[in-house]
């Protein structure tokens, strides 16, 4: 019996994906487990095996194009099966696990604006444009084109393109004080200005600020990259310490669900990383088990898949809280805005050096300040001060980490 | 002989054979004979299909290119001249099968089949080509004398024109500087009567061409074209001049084209009556050539066959080598554009 | 290293030539008696006599042709015009006889000469007067088609046209003559056919020679830079044929985008010909279309904001490179 392969979901904010590359051709065998197609969500390009063995006998979507989550992409079936009930629409046919929860058929309508977009593509790209998009197997349909008429030339692919990490220095783009230009959104940055305008709008956000004193945590982290090979950072102490402290205050590490809180007694803790496109938050896994040279060790290689665009979602997606720091721009302090359907959120300023009264003496010190975004459906004020005076606490003994 | 006023010298009765030997005479006869039965077997080819593009041939004309380059000047002396060429190219010493072979089109040619029937040419034996812009080679024919006089050569380059170039530009530039400047050149209108199927008085002002080297303070002479021993002896005259003095002639060599301007074209027509062609035929120089040695008891009837035979012959060799002759390789079209390796 | 003019960077060429081959002769327009039309050949006539040095008559068609007759028979003959306008009544000697000698001799005969003087517009010379021809001149497969912009460059390039066995266009400009500049103490010759890159840049490439480049592009450069905040690379093929395609097209694979700047007019131009080269060698580099900045398509009027107007200048320019950025 054919089966039918339909767009997977693979993000929680995935609405369509696009097709990068099919693995197998029209006719071609393919066994259960092999990758059929290549797909980029709005966070990731990922792999869709098959679940059957057969043959390909029908690609609906070809590479470039795209489908929203449970559009007909392909079918697999027998090689002499009859599949014109299923090009027909006929529900006798299953449907496929990838797609199981969606809409089985694909519509006319779908299929041809499919079509008219990718010949649309065709008409607006540079040749540079085109040959970038093809060796980093960006889809020019989802890029938006500043060129003349639309044409996406090679400044719309920049930060799109793999190997070449973000932050890297850009190809100077010229920019003519005295007009103004509209820049198309990433798909990312979509999917960031819808998720925070639904947390602004839904959640009432209030904010807690504390200021921590880090000679101590200066001092230990001296210490250990002392006598160890790693580079233990300041943002790896900060994940353990807001670890310790959450697993002290489930009722921040939490989510809103209507009637009822849902508390974890884990912590999967998100790291904001800035990419050109926009944020992704890496994850932290049950940073309550983690060692802080394993946290060091995880985070670096999140990281730096993350600039490359090569995270999987179950790296980004179901993060308990999520920190965000600035501090290395000079930021001493700001509130973040709280990442649904995390409870809260933890904006980290940089490290001040300035006069501190220690012992009634004006001293030379080193302070952070740091605040807690929540959403007061769940949180209320003296549960953040007291998560927050704990965190603190830790920071400043964070000899307690190493426990 | 260094006047400066040009002269127009009445034309010569026909002289008997200048005391010259017997062998030179026949050696004339037979470039001459070799020419017409060449040029025969090219409008027999040409008709086959085997020549292609435009060719000219130089029926009647023998006298000039056999009288003046086989007869008056050295082999080392230059030549040069217009696309009706292959004449000259014969009188001048260049192997007729290489010519017959070039206008095949075959890699045996001239000038490996990339010249044609227009662009004969050959190092080897200082002739300087066949050239097909009319008037064009003009001004070149003026260098060769300039490189000549540069060197301080005693030499001397023929410049052969048809009558319609002495309209044109380059003419008038090309003799001016010759006459400016004493170059050791001898321009020579063969004068047939038409540029293609225009005839001399309805193309030029001046009817008489020679006095245009009045105009140049070039001396100049008309010529019995149909006598190769007036040609021989008046280009003889103007090239020891060349040398000795580094002084040009102009020469107007009348001359009569049996045929059609090229293989193309007709041999009478609109431009000139078929009556007019058989009268001028007449006078054909192979045989007024033919009947003076008879005359002057230097050869019979049993010569001319035997000379007839050796022709033959050797237009059939020229025949078989060209036809036997590969075509040019393809690689050879990237090949003679630029020289690659210069400056020494 | 000595700072000499243009003219007298030519007149060096053409001493140090004749001085090491005595084929090498000169003639031309007032080149002798009058020293030169421009002064190139100020006081060769003194040095080198008449036989080597000749004024002509006017007639370019004649001693265009003298000259190729001479150097068929070995001879080296530089051939001085006036100006390259006067070139066209001996367009026949150039790309009939010069060009074509070689291959419709089947390599009997070769044509060294050098034909040399200034082209493109000076100042109110009006339409006949104020041609560049590169474009018609490099058409003609045979001819080397040479464009220096500086006085290193014209030394250079015209020692190694004058050694050269093909015959040579040799182009320079009346209001360059006057250009001082560095030159290379002693003995040097630079190759025909190489490029230069004027000034490395990486977010375009202006390809440009001669006079414009040296007199328009190279400001402009300096202007655009500041202005848009941008780095250009600048590319001086220095000769137009055979054209030095490979440093064009390594330059464009780098920048992604290219502006052609000449003075010819823009149908059928040199400018049209790298267009096509790039388009066919770095299609998949190419950012946005090539730009070319060309006298406009008119013949030039004498008029000065008219003329002005018709020639590239930097708001010509200006408006090319940001086409190809995308600025506008």
């Amino acid at each position: 019996m054919a089966t039918l392969i339909k767009m997977p979901k693979l993000s929680d904010t995935m609405e369509e994906g696009v097709i990068l590359k099919w693995l197998r051709k029209e006719g071609e065998k393919i066994k259960q487990g092999d990758i059929l197609v290549e797909i980029q969500s709005d966070k990731a390009d990922m792999e869709l095996e098959a679940y059957d063995s057969g043959v390909v006998r029908k690609i609906f979507v070809p590479e470039g194009g795209k489908a929203p989550i449970g559009g007909l992409i392909a079918i697999i079936g027998a090689p002499e099966e009859d599949i014109s009930a299923v090009l027909s629409g006929s529900p006798t046919v299953s449907a496929s696990k990838a797609g199981a929860q969606a809409n089985p058929t694909l519509s006319p309508t779908s299929q041809a604006s499919t079509t008219a977009e990718l010949l649309d593509s065709k008409g607006k790209a540079s040749p540079l444009a085109r040959r970038l998009a093809r060796e980093n197997r960006i889809d020019l349909t989802a890029v938006s084109g500043t060129g003349p008429q639309g044409r996406v030339i090679k400044r719309d692919l920049e930060g799109m393109i793999s190997g070449k990490p973000a932050g890297a220095t850009p190809v100077s783009r010229p920019i003519i004080p005295g007009t103004a230009e509209d820049v198309e959104l990433s798909p990312i940055r979509k999917t960031i200005a819808k998720r925070m305008t639904e947390s602004k709008t839904t959640a009432p956000h209030f904010y807690v600020t504390v200021e921590v004193d880090m000679d101590p945590a200066m001092t230990f982290r001296d210490q250990i990259n002392a006598v160890k090979e790693i580079k233990l950072s300041f943002t790896d102490i900060i994940i353990k310490a807001t670890s310790e402290a959450l697993m002290k205050h489930p009722q921040v590490n939490a989510t809103y669900l209507g009637d009822k809180m849902r508390q974890y007694h884990y912590t999967h803790i998100g790291v904001a990383v800035a990419l050109e496109e926009g944020l992704v938050t890496p994850i932290v896994r049950n940073c309550e088990q983690k060692r802080l040279d394993q946290i060091n060790a995880e985070l670096r290689d999140l990281v730096e898949r993350a600039r490359t665009r090569k995270l999987k979602p179950d790296e980004y997606l179901g993060a308990t809280f999520t920190i965000s720091n600035l501090g290395m721009f000079g930021v001493e302090e700001f509130a973040a805005i709280v990442n649904p359907p995390e409870g809260a959120i933890l904006a980290v300023g940089g490290i001040i050096e300035k006069p501190v009264v220690r012992n009634g003496e004006i001293v030379i010190g080193h302070t952070m300040k740091v605040t807690l975004s929540s959403d007061h459906r769940i949180i209320d004020g003296v549960v953040a001060a007291r998560f927050m005076q704990d965190f603190k606490k830790i920071l400043e003994n964070p000899a307690s980490l190493v426990l | 002989m260094n006047s400066t006023a040009p002269v127009a010298p009445p034309k010569q009765s026909n002289s008997r054979l200048l005391g010259l030997p017997r062998e030179t005479l026949l050696i004339w006869y037979e470039d001459m004979l070799l020419v017409r039965r060449f040029e025969e077997k090219c409008a027999q080819l040409y008709g086959m299909g085997m020549i292609m593009g435009f060719c000219h041939l130089y029926n009647g004309q023998e006298a000039v290119s056999t009288g003046a380059i086989r007869g008056a000047i050295n082999p080392d002396d230059y030549v040069i001249t217009a696309y009706r060429d292959h004449g000259q190219a014969i009188s001048k010493g260049v192997d007729p099968k290489a010519i017959l072979a070039e206008l095949l089109g075959k890699y045996t040619g001239t000038t490996k089949g990339k010249g044609g029937s227009m662009h004969i040419f050959d190092r080897a034996k200082n002739f300087l080509g066949g050239h097909a812009i009319v008037g064009g080679h003009i001004p070149i024919a003026a260098g060769v004398a300039f490189a000549i006089k540069y060197r301080g050569e005693k030499k001397v380059c023929l410049c052969f024109m048809g009558d319609g170039a002495t309209n044109i530009g380059a003419f008038h530039e090309g003799l001016n500087l010759a006459g400016l400047w004493k170059l050791p050149v001898i321009y020579i209108i063969e004068n047939n009567k038409y540029g293609m199927g225009t005839s001399v008085e309805r193309a030029s002002a001046v009817e008489d061409l020679y006095k245009k080297a009045y105009a140049y303070n070039i001396r100049s002479e008309v010529v019995d074209g149909m006598d190769v021993l007036d040609v021989y002896q008046k280009v003889k005259a103007a090239a020891d001049r060349a040398r000795e003095i580094y002084e040009p002639t102009l020469l107007e060599i009348e001359t009569y084209r049996f045929r059609g301007h090229s293989m193309s074209d007709p041999v009478s027509g609109h431009y000139r009556s078929k009556e007019e062609v058989e009268r001028l035929k007449k006078s054909d120089p192979i045989i007024h050539l033919a009947e003076t040695l008879k005359e002057e008891g230097m050869i019979t009837d049993q010569y001319l066959d035997e000379a007839e035979e050796r022709v033959k012959k050797i237009v059939q060799e020229c025949v078989e080598f060209a036809e036997n002759s590969p075509e040019p390789p393809i690689d050879e079209l990237w090949k003679d554009v630029t020289i690659e390796r210069s400056g020494e | 290293m000595a700072i000499v003019s243009l003219r007298e960077a030519l007149n060096q060429a053409i001493d140090e030539e004749m001085t090491r081959d005595e084929r090498v002769y000169m003639m031309g327009e007032e080149v002798a008696n009058y020293q030169g039309a421009y002064k190139v050949s100020q006081g060769l006539l003194q040095k080198w006599g008449p036989k080597r040095i000749l004024d002509t008559p006017i007639a370019e068609a004649g001693f265009a042709g003298l000259g190729i007759g001479s150097a068929m028979l070995g001879l080296r003959p530089i051939v001085e015009f006036m100006t390259w306008n006067f070139s066209l009544v001996a367009y026949d000697q150039i790309v009939n006889n010069a060009a074509k000698m070689l291959s419709m001799s089947g390599g009997n005969f070769s044509v060294p000469i050098v034909f040399r003087g200034p082209g493109g517009a000076a100042h109110g010379l009006g339409a006949t007067h104020s041609q560049a021809l590169e474009s018609i001149y490099s058409h003609f497969p045979g001819l080397k088609v040479v464009m220096p912009s500086n006085c290193k460059d014209a030394k250079g390039l015209l020692k190694s046209a004058i050694r050269d066995d093909n015959p040579i266009v040799f182009i320079e400009s009346e209001v360059m003559y006057g250009d001082k500049g560095e030159i290379p103490d002693g003995e040097y010759t630079i190759p025909i056919g190489v490029g230069e890159v004027k000034k490395e840049g990486k977010d375009v490439t202006i390809v440009s020679w001669s006079k414009v480049l040296a007199h328009v592009v190279l400001s402009a450069v300096d202007v655009l830079q500041e202005e848009l905040n941008i780095s250009i690379e600048v590319i001086d093929p220095r000769t137009i044929r055979p054209m030095d395609y490979d440093l064009i097209v390594s330059s464009v694979k780098k920048t992604n985008r290219l502006v052609i700047v000449e003075e010819g007019w823009p149908f059928a131009g040199v400018g049209a010909q790298i267009s096509h080269e790039v388009a066919a060698r770095a299609f998949d580099h190419l950012d946005a279309p090539v730009e070319r900045v060309t006298q406009e398509d008119v013949p030039l009027p004498y008029a000065h904001a008219l003329e002005a107007r018709s020639l590239p200048n930097l708001d010509k320019i200006r408006s090319a490179v940001k086409k190809v950025l995308y600025l506008d």
